[in-house]
């Protein structure tokens, strides 16, 4: 099959290589049907009034007006562009410092890595569960630390519609710094004990070091943790249906419920599928700098 | 490697005659490390704050799950029980109400795991198949579809999610197992191709060209060579699918119903069910029950859990 003498004009052109090409049939579905035909499906019926059922009766952009003079909507992206913008500082501060505090050659190293890496195997639905329960008010963190005195003490934030999506930020931090750390670690470990030599013979304390050499030397690593953070934090979905289902009222709404509750349970598909394609926007925004950044120049390995 | 800063803030502190006897003691070795630094309390204080925060909720999940509930009324959550008792946890798998089924978790669990390993097989089966096609024999086209997959990994699901749908349900199989375990496939594809891709692109290709020479074709190399090969990276793609399909939860809520339901999705319905008094301690049994599986699979796996999420990393 293949092997055949080069050039052009053979007769069984198609049958070439036919193994690998029946291997590939499951990934080009994949890729063709699933991900690039369903991702145009969906764009092009958020032009639509579907309701119950899809239907092609276009309205133009009457859906995305609707979804952005919707509160719960705004909710949402409002509730999603804090969680972001915080998840996103913490986990990358925390994991590069929880990183640099272990790359000190320190004992016990797997162990601390287990331990900070585990709550990373869990589902979002244990994870939110549990801190559901850690931050219950009348059992949780708040009543003990007022039976230990401070009667007033007030750490409430899944019941405050104020601060709710903080208390979903909490458990998502638990969940995941602990893959920051891992790979920021591996980034680390990637720099040359060189650097270290040389910047300890200039005498530069370490936190410069750290700050003005070694950062800038794992720029590839911030931005691919960044991505990864960043393509994790629009999906943000199971968290939120397992700590608070959005509530109190709509107050920890996100993109991702909406677009869930309005296809299966408001049946006003049209709607979701504008909020969706608001989500595919979001990402693309993150996606193709990155992309074009690490693969726009010369064609490296993907 | 701080060893020099460590000692400039110390010489800073001390008198100004331990800047001259460290001038005079010129070159030396390693200075011997102190195990009790103010650097080394402080490097393993922070860690081992840092290392209790995260296992805070573990130790709350297992001690509330312990309880009897007169006690968790009483005490407050971090207090060990007074009281052992096993009943929520028997409750929770056997008896804990979902709805008008009562029969507890035990049955989200069954489904869990005739959800679980088919998918996991089938997917592996599939994307090794497939990576070692684009690492070995590639054909005109295929980086193309491979880069629209991998490009793929990072649309949101709620973007291809009603497609599926009506897809699965040209096919008859949309609500049933089989549909579910197509998705996960689906789903999985991108990491997994890309992973075993890669794996195959490294091995040397000497083998593999000795191996056509010696006329093997397409299914004869990827089962008598690669196969018996790449045994760690199939481990490494085992446990990021088990883990990963285990602790789906918006697939088993879109693609099943309720008698199918994973546990992820059964345990969210029974704790955050509106009716009835509210059992935390049966809750948490539940809680537990479901993150078993996947924590089992992390603390057996080590490393390789490591390696797979680096390499899961990249989908994202």
């Amino acid at each position: 099959m293949a092997g055949h003498t080069q050039g052009s004009g053979r007769p069984n052109q198609w049958l070439r290589n036919l193994n690998a090409k029946i291997a590939s049939v499951p990934m080009i579905l994949t890729a063709v049907v699933i991900f690039l035909g369903g991702t145009i499906w969906t764009v092009v019926y958020s032009f639509t009034n579907s309701k119950l059922l899809p239907r092609l009766s276009f309205v133009g952009l009457d859906q995305y007006e609707r979804l952005w003079d919707a509160p719960r909507w705004l909710v949402s992206v409002q509730n999603l562009a804090i969680y972001g913008i915080f998840s996103l500082i913490f986990s990358l501060v925390i994991g590069f410092v929880l990183a640099a505090l272990m790359d000190q050659k320190i004992r016990f190293e797997n162990t601390f890595r287990t331990i900070m890496l585990y709550p990373f195997a869990l589902s979002f639905i244990v994870t939110g569960l549990v801190w559901q329960w850690m931050l219950n008010p009348e059992f949780g963190i708040q009543s003990v630390v007022r039976s230990l005195g401070w009667e007033t003490f007030t750490f409430d934030p899944l019941y405050n519609a104020d601060i709710v999506i903080y208390g979903i930020l909490i458990a998502a931090l638990w969940q995941g710094t602990g893959l920051v750390m891992c790979l920021m670690l591996a980034g680390l470990r990637g720099i040359d004990e060189d650097i270290w030599k040389a910047a300890r013979v200039d005498g530069i304390p370490m936190w410069k070091t750290y700050i003005f050499v070694v950062i800038p030397m794992m720029r590839g690593v911030f931005i691919t943790t960044l991505v990864i953070i960043a393509s994790g934090i629009v999906k943000v979905y199971d968290l939120v249906v397992a700590q608070t289902s959005g509530g109190p009222g709509i107050a920890s709404e996100v993109p991702a419920k909406y677009v869930y509750d309005y296809m299966f349970q408001a049946q006003n598909l049209g709607q979701g599928f504008a909020a969706s394609t608001m989500m595919l926007i979001t990402v693309a925004i993150i996606i193709v700098p990155w992309a074009y950044l690490e693969f726009g120049g010369g064609r490296k390995r993907v | 490697m701080s060893d020099i800063v460590a000692f400039n803030s110390v010489a800073d502190e001390a008198a100004p005659q331990a800047q001259t006897d460290r001038v005079i003691a010129g070159p030396r070795g390693r200075k011997p490390r102190r195990a009790l630094s103010g650097r080394n309390i402080m490097i393993y204080g922070t860690l081992v704050v840092v290392a209790l925060y995260y296992l805070l909720p573990l130790y709350v999940m297992v001690i509330t799950s312990l309880k009897g509930m007169p006690e968790i009324r009483l005490g407050n959550i971090f207090a060990p029980p007074v009281e052992i008792t096993f009943e929520p946890w028997v409750k929770a798998w056997a008896s804990a109400c979902t709805g008008l089924n009562c029969d507890g978790l035990s049955r989200g669990f069954w489904n869990s795991v005739r959800i679980t390993v088919p998918s996991t097989l089938v997917s592996i089966a599939i994307a090794s198949v497939n990576g070692y096609a684009l690492a070995n024999w590639r054909f005109k086209g295929a980086e193309l579809f491979f880069t629209i997959l991998i490009v793929g990994a990072f649309i949101p699901y709620q973007v291809m999610i009603y497609p599926i749908v009506i897809v699965l349900r040209e096919m008859g199989v949309y609500g049933t197992l089989t549909g579910l375990i197509l998705v996960h496939t689906i789903f999985g594809m991108p990491i997994l191709t890309l992973l075993f891709r890669n794996y195959f692109a490294g091995l040397p290709e000497e083998l593999f060209k000795a191996a056509r020479v010696d006329g093997a074709g397409f299914w004869t190399i990827y089962f008598k060579i690669m196969l018996p090969m790449s045994l760690p990276i199939f481990v490494v793609a085992m446990i990021l699918q088990v883990t990963g399909i285990w602790n789906d939860f918006l697939f088993g809520v879109v693609f099943t119903r309720p008698e199918y339901y994973p546990m992820t999705v059964q345990l969210n319905n029974i704790v955050n069910s509106v009716q009835g008094v509210k059992e935390y301690n049966v809750n948490m049994a539940a809680t537990i029950l479901t993150g078993a599986v996947p924590l089992f699979v992390y603390f057996v796996s080590g490393r390789l859990f490591v390696r797979g999420i680096a390499a899961g990393a990249v989908k994202g």
